[in-house]
């Protein structure tokens, strides 16, 4: 399936009608040749060829001219009957062999495979290849094509990308219906071209996605790919290969879960850095250690078990069929959404119930059963469809989890802001008090706006007026990006998060930290603060006046480029002391 | 014995052998080349290229560009031919025949190549 088979099919298919018409053609063109005719004196005259053809040609295409150059005799009108049947019958084949290749729906498929992979192509700039348009694909897609990149999207599930094509994205997005794991599919959705800059298996068959990561890796081993995984065995086979990040959505719910109970700063921190609607919740999680009712074991009741091993967090499962995921003992072979079986795992002596099913009208049955028996218990319920958001939000649930947003959440953030990744990942080894400072620190900061994330590199590109300064040996502060380039004294809604040099990592370094060639900053804050941040990195004067405090009014860039010259001209001197830091 | 490959080589050789009748004898002579001959050469020669259609091989190729190139030399002459015929001052005059049958001549390359390599891609294929 390439795409220059598109014209030969068509025409292979054709042979047979083309065949057809020219055979037609010639016998009748023939016949006016070979039958005697007169003229308009009566004298026996004959069609030559171009004649012949002509006069085929117009009554073929049932133009009709008339009797072309003399009337024609009996002989020829004879002939003439036979040839318009013909003709006409010769066309009427064609045409409709034509027309049923257009409806065919494998002609359709290899049209819109064609027309996929030149889209494809047709990309200039660095795009995503999302592999399944899922809760999970969809959302992500969303996210990345309001920041302005380019994601590619297959699914297996032809009405998704129906869908999808009607609705406003599929504009912008090109998409496929086909199995991710066809290694062909994969190349016309642009697996082989340089500028994929990352490969998202999403879809909801482990076996899929390993395909997926391994024939990206074995094309380009340097190029990102993230994985969703539901097994521990797809995820050992992931690493084995390199594969840059794993996501196992129910151990990040888990763990999620578990912090919103034993470290709710924490929880409250990864969800602002997360979620872009975040909302501060009215928090009861501090005081719910104690008993828990869960419903649904799965693989989210595995994951939820091995977080809370040490924590002071006991549990009672309720599942439909323990075997299945070997439940622990003690678990309720029931659905849960009658009060018998919530009464028999203890409901009235719970701080709380977990609804984990994996069908929302029984998940939503069983928190409104458990309330009715306890009116004050905690409430926690697993939304699979994004379509039911309306009814989870008016049941009033205390936490709602969408392990599918989950997912989209924090691929999205991957991609956008890497180094944000690491820094969750020290969050981990940090405890509540220092957590909290953060999420002051970090409140203050962005004053109930969403709070936005990126990352200066300094480099020659991306930073040159810092990295210029440095290479001067000039001193700059990492306090210097959050400063107003407009007004030094004010501080810009921006909070240096961290520092990476190297394997270091400086997490929340102060003000006075002085910045190095080669840094990555993250920082969070305000979106309007980038921009002005980028006035900082990008540009010498405005750089000059976060430092100094001097102004560079138009003149002083030429009395800067004159000042450059002496300088050179005494370095060329050989002046041992250029080398000393300069700190003005 | 495959039916298509039969019918195949049939009109591959016959547009060959027709369009070296009409190219045989004098160059600028009409008496030398028969029209009702350069006529069934169009129309074989056209009928092979279709059948050329849709092969997707790299010998296919080469065999469907050869024959648009016999097409295009075949009806060039054709046209020539309805020229002189009809709007040349002259009529079938020996050098308007000469260019006629220098067209065909060259179609008759065209059509000697596709035999060759008919040949090779069989004597290549032992069954």
């Amino acid at each position: 399936m390439q795409q220059e088979h598109v014209i030969y099919l068509f025409l292979r298919r054709l042979r047979a009608p083309m065949i057809t018409i020219v055979v037609v053609y010639s016998v009748s063109i023939l016949g006016f040749v070979l039958i005697p005719g007169a003229d308009d004196q009566g004298n026996p005259w004959r069609m030559d060829f171009f004649h012949a053809f002509y006069f085929v040609s117009f009554m073929g295409t049932t133009i009709g001219f008339g009797e072309i150059p003399y009337p024609f005799t009996t002989a020829q009108r004879f002939w003439t009957v036979y040839t318009i049947y013909a003709t006409v019958i010769g066309w009427l084949y064609s045409i409709t062999k034509i027309l049923a290749l257009f409806q065919e729906q494998s002609f359709i498929r290899l049209l819109k495979h064609n027309k996929f992979g030149r889209r494809v192509r047709r990309i200039r700039e660095s795009f995503y290849l999302v592999c399944g348009y899922g809760v999970t694909g969809s959302r992500l897609v969303q996210r990345l094509y309001e920041e302005g990149i380019k994601p590619v999207v297959i699914d297996s599930d032809p009405r998704v990308i129906e869908a999808m094509e009607t609705d406003q994205i599929g504009l912008a997005v090109p998409a496929i219906c086909g199995d991710a794991a066809d290694p062909s599919l994969l190349n016309t959705a642009g697996l082989r071209l340089k500028n994929c800059a990352c490969v998202i298996a999403l879809t909801d068959d482990d076996h899929t996605n390993l395909a997926v990561s391994i024939d990206s890796k074995l094309v380009f081993p340097e190029r990102q790919v993230i994985s969703r995984t539901e097994s521990p065995g797809t995820t050992a086979n992931l690493a084995s290969f390199g594969t840059d990040h794993i996501i196992d959505p129910f151990n990040i719910f888990a763990e999620h879960f578990v912090d919103s109970i034993t470290r709710p700063y924490r929880f409250i921190v990864k969800d602002l850095i997360f979620n872009p609607h975040h909302k501060v919740l009215p928090s009861p999680h501090q005081m719910t250690e104690g008993h828990w009712v869960v419903c649904g074991y799965g693989r989210f009741g595995k994951a939820l078990e091995e977080s809370c091993k040490n924590q002071r967090i006991s549990m009672t499962f309720i599942d439909p069929d323990p075997g299945l995921h070997n439940a622990p003992v003690g678990t309720l072979e029931e659905v849960g959404t009658e009060a018998e079986t919530l009464l028999l795992a203890g409901i009235m002596n719970s701080v709380g119930i977990i609804a984990g099913t994996n069908d929302d009208a029984d998940n939503l049955s069983i928190i409104i059963t458990a309330r009715n028996l306890k009116p004050d218990l905690i409430t926690v319920a697993r939304q699979n469809l994004a379509a039911n958001k309306p009814v989870f939000r008016a049941a009033n649930i205390n936490m709602i989890m969408e392990p599918g947003r989950i997912i989209a959440d924090e691929i999205f953030v991957l991609i956008k802001t890497p180094l944000m990744i690491e820094f969750v990942g020290l969050l981990r080894l940090r405890d509540e008090p220092w957590t909290r400072e953060l999420l002051q620190r970090i409140s203050a900061t962005i004053e109930d706006r969403p709070l936005d994330t990126w990352t200066v590199d300094i480099e020659a590109e991306s930073a040159p007026a810092i990295h210029e300064a440095l290479q001067r040996k000039r001193l700059v502060r990492v306090g210097f990006l959050c400063r107003d380039p407009r007004n030094r004294e004010r501080e810009l809604p921006a909070l240096p998060l961290m520092i990476k040099r190297g394997d270091e990592y400086i997490l929340l370094p102060e003000p006075q930290v002085r910045l190095q060639p080669g840094d990555q900053i993250l920082l969070g804050g305000k979106a309007s603060a980038e921009i002005f941040m980028s006035w900082i990195t990008d540009n010498q004067n405005v750089l000059r006046y976060v430092r100094s405090g001097l102004e560079a009014p138009g003149g002083a860039l030429w009395r800067w480029l004159g000042g450059r010259k002496r300088r050179r001209k005494v370095s060329s001197s050989a002046d041992p002391s250029k080398n000393r830091p300069v700190a003005d | 014995m495959n039916t298509e490959k039969v019918v195949f080589a049939f009109f591959i050789l016959l547009s060959m052998t027709l369009n070296f009748g009409f190219v045989l004898g004098d160059i600028d002579n009409p008496e030398h080349h028969n029209v009702y001959e350069l006529y069934a050469a169009v129309v074989v020669s056209l009928v092979a290229t279709i059948m050329k259609f849709g092969d997707r091989t790299h010998v296919g190729a080469v065999l469907l560009a050869t024959s648009l190139v016999a097409d295009l030399q075949l009806i060039a002459a054709t046209i020539v031919w309805a020229f002189a015929n009809h709007l040349h001052v002259a009529g079938l005059s020996p050098a308007m025949m000469a260019s006629i049958v220098s067209l065909s001549a060259g179609a008759l390359l065209a059509n000697v190549t596709s035999v060759i390599l008919l040949i090779l891609e069989t004597m290549m294929v032992r069954h």
